[in-house]
């Protein structure tokens, strides 16, 4: 199996401390002064050239925001963070609006080269590598630097851009949608979302469109001490589809920071919306100094009848997740899924899962989790299944499964079912399971290194998850798992 | 091609090795049988190199390279290869991929090139063809919801593919019925050559009417207590144990 061979490989190639993505750019920052305040909120407004109204909103949220408090019934633990001593907003410097590759700072395409991001327009319209038809929309830290594809998604009337861009541009657009998902009042991370976001995605499907490739953004945070605040919106209009992966690494850094992002999503009558993910940001090092504390709140809404909303997930970074991309299922015969890999090791704390809240009548959804523990790690999966009065006919299926690899790591399960409908059918599984010192040995005298058995039984515990990837991401995925049990072994 | 000297093994402070000696030559067929509780099993893990097993002394070696200092991987690189008497269950890992994982990696542990895929899927096949495996076994995950009889086929498979120079057998008898018992073994006997040694352990001489060793050893507290050819197992297998037994409690 050539994959596992060469993630194998992979793992070898790289040292035991090093975190592969852990590389710095020097690259000319411009900055906000430190702290929130409503003077920040301004600059970045202004920075923005927004609106008058998006000024107002930000500053809505930050009032609401200073009343609230930070949740704390996670399972994952850290020290208080101080939100006067991040900066809200960081951006390269000498970066207007590029309007083509070879106007964005050369050392930012090198750090994507190094990350190994396809940003190479030229290579791919010239069909050097066909296959993985990409768009790429690259946020480096609050900036979209380049936006690819743009011109051929323009044709299918795909609109993906900048969120910055789309509120100047597309402002009813983004007025009618901003918020409706994931209201500005919802919860201490995204209230601050919504006062300080910086950038992030804007996609629109119109009707009837099939988006003609898969999207994709890139994030990565890079300035120190920058939380980054991205806002995604994506809107599939009636009988549109579209598939987006976001992926995310950020450098070595020793103090933790914060990522608060959020994410909404709107599907229409019979439309389908596939969001999928790959997160491996830095992940603290072994005794748990630093790592990305990944605070983001994601949720679909199927507003239309028998839309589909589709979540799957690769989680290997951070060293605090919090993090629930839910689905609310408004319309009638709407169906959510969400499909989930989170691989903790070290001393990362995991505490992610789902919500999929049945409204409409006919409504589905499935929930497929597994979670991998390694190292002296904490990973909680934490799912909320209801259904409404009227949500007659409700079905979910969830299974949820947790491989220990180790005995100083912990896996722990948190299913919340609500049915206020008695039409509604709920099924829920779980197991958890240890790879076994037999089960290693045996394979290790068939001629398996301790690496390669563990890589080959962690691939064949995910591969119902790897599978609901898009195709050239699933191999890229699998070897992030193994790179992230690196160690975990022996 | 394989020698051990006095070899001392214990496992949480239990002694179940006793300064054992066994030599197995190249092309031969040695069987170790003895009663419950005599060591058999132990032997064939520490040879294969299973954590948890405490070599106090001796020596183990193949073609004179000193096994105890490998890891089991390497050893299965060497030439080990020890079909289980209760083979693992892998959940999640389909059969044909562990199988190419483990060829692939024993190939390249000796340097050799990986096998393509239609190569490799040939020679599964012709094993499975040999073992009267059905196809749709090769299919599903390894060793899951196999029967017994299915898990010792499936390491007979197994070990034509890898075609190790030193095989161990530990009781691959049990849990075989009649025609499973037959197939198993004419599996074993297809792979017999003058470069291949196998160490067969069990209790019965039932699996030596089938698989006929040249030699046979007796084992008892931990040690060979007697070597003799293959009607030795006729012997055993009429009066039993106890004489071995008695002269433990004399």
């Amino acid at each position: 199996m050539p994959a596992v061979q060469e993630t194998i490989d992979q793992v070898r190639s790289i040292d035991v401390d090093q975190y592969k993505y852990g590389f710095e750019t020097e690259v000319e920052m411009e900055k906000a002064p430190k702290g929130l305040s409503e003077d920040v909120i301004r600059f970045i407004s202004a920075k923005k050239g927004e609106p008058e109204w998006m000024l107002q909103w930000r500053l809505d949220a930050y009032k609401r925001w200073l009343t609230m408090k930070e949740p704390n019934w996670a399972r994952v633990s850290y020290d208080k963070i101080d939100y006067n001593d991040i900066y809200y907003y960081a951006a390269p410097k000498k970066n207007p609006a590029p309007k083509s590759l070879d106007e964005v700072d050369p050392e930012i395409l090198k750090t994507y080269e190094k990350l190994g991001i396809p940003l190479r327009e030229q290579e791919i319209l010239a069909g050097v590598e066909p296959s993985s038809r990409v768009a790429v929309d690259a946020v480096f830290d609050s900036v979209s630097v380049a936006t690819t594809f743009k011109e051929e998604l323009k044709k299918a009337g795909v609109i993906f851009m900048p969120i910055s861009e789309a509120i100047r541009e597309y402002p009813d657009l983004v007025r009618q949608y901003l918020g409706s998902v994931v209201p500005v009042t919802d919860n201490f991370f995204a209230t601050l979302n919504s006062a300080v976001f910086t950038d992030g995605s804007f996609v629109y499907i119109p009707p009837g469109v099939r988006c003609p490739m898969e999207l994709s953004t890139y994030f990565r945070i890079n300035e120190k001490n920058t939380g980054q605040f991205e806002r995604t919106l994506i809107i599939a209009d009636k009988g549109s589809y579209v598939s987006y992966l976001e992926g995310c690494t950020a450098p070595k850094r020793d103090e933790n920071q914060l990522h608060a992002a959020v994410v909404e999503l709107i599907a229409l009558d019979d439309a389908e919306i596939k969001y999928s993910t790959v997160q491996n940001w830095y992940p603290g090092d072994a005794q748990g100094r630093g790592g990305i504390y990944n605070f983001v709140t994601k949720r679909g809404d199927c507003r239309g009848k028998n839309s589909v909303i589709t979540w799957t997930q690769v989680e290997t970074g951070s060293a605090i997740t919090w993090k629930y991309p839910s689905c609310i299922l408004r319309g009638d015969n709407s169906r959510g899924e969400f499909y989930s890999i989170a691989v903790s090791n070290g001393m990362q704390q995991v505490d992610s899962g789902t919500k999929m809240i049945h409204l409409g009548k006919n409504t589905t959804s499935r929930i497929i989790s597994k979670g991998i523990a390694a190292g002296k790690s904490e990973n909680t999966y934490r799912g909320l299944v209801s259904a409404h009065r009227k949500a007659t006919g409700a079905r979910n299926f969830t299974n949820c499964d947790s491989l220990l690899i180790g005995n100083q790591c912990g896996a722990h399960t948190v299913p919340y079912i609500e049915s206020k409908n008695a039409t509604a059918v709920f099924e829920h599984e779980a197991t958890t399971s240890k790879i076994s010192e037999d089960q290693m040995f045996y394979c290790q005298q068939r001629g398996l290194s301790e690496e390669e058995a563990t890589a080959l039984i962690v691939n064949g515990f995910v591969k119902d998850v790897l599978q609901q990837l898009p195709m050239e991401f699933a191999v890229e995925a699998q070897k992030l798992i193994s790179i992230s049990l690196e160690g975990s072994v022996g | 091609m394989l020698e051990i000297k006095n070899l001392v093994v214990q496992i949480e402070d239990k002694r179940i090795l006793n300064g054992l000696n066994l030599t197995v030559n190249k092309g031969e067929v040695a069987a170790i049988m003895g009663p419950n509780g005599s060591g058999k099993s132990t032997l064939s893990y520490v040879i294969a190199g299973k954590e948890d097993y405490e070599v106090l002394d001796g020596e183990i070696l193949l073609d004179g390279q000193n096994l105890l200092e490998m890891e089991p991987d390497q050893r299965a690189a060497a030439g080990v290869f020890l079909a289980f008497q209760y083979p693992l269950e892998i959940p999640g890992v389909g059969t044909m991929t562990f199988l190419k994982a483990a060829l692939n990696a024993q190939r390249k542990a000796r340097g050799q090139d990986e096998l393509t895929t239609p190569d490799f899927i040939k020679q599964v096949n012709a094993a499975a063809a040999k073992l009267e495996m059905p196809k749709d076994m090769l299919k599903r995950a390894l060793n899951v919801g196999f029967s017994g009889g299915e898990k010792k086929r499936m390491e007979i498979l197994q070990m034509a593919l890898l075609q190790p120079s030193f095989c161990i057998l530990d009781e691959t008898d049990s849990g075989l019925d009649i025609d499973a018992l037959r197939i198993v073994s004419e599996g074993v006997n297809s792979l017999r050559s003058p470069d291949r040694a196998f160490l067969v352990i069990t209790h019965y001489q039932r699996l030596l009417n089938h698989i006929v060793p040249d030699t046979v050893h007796v084992m008892h507290g931990g040690r060979i207590v007697r070597t003799g050819g293959k009607e030795l197992a006729l012997e055993l297998e009429a009066n039993g144990y106890a004489d071995y037994r008695e002269s433990e409690a004399a």
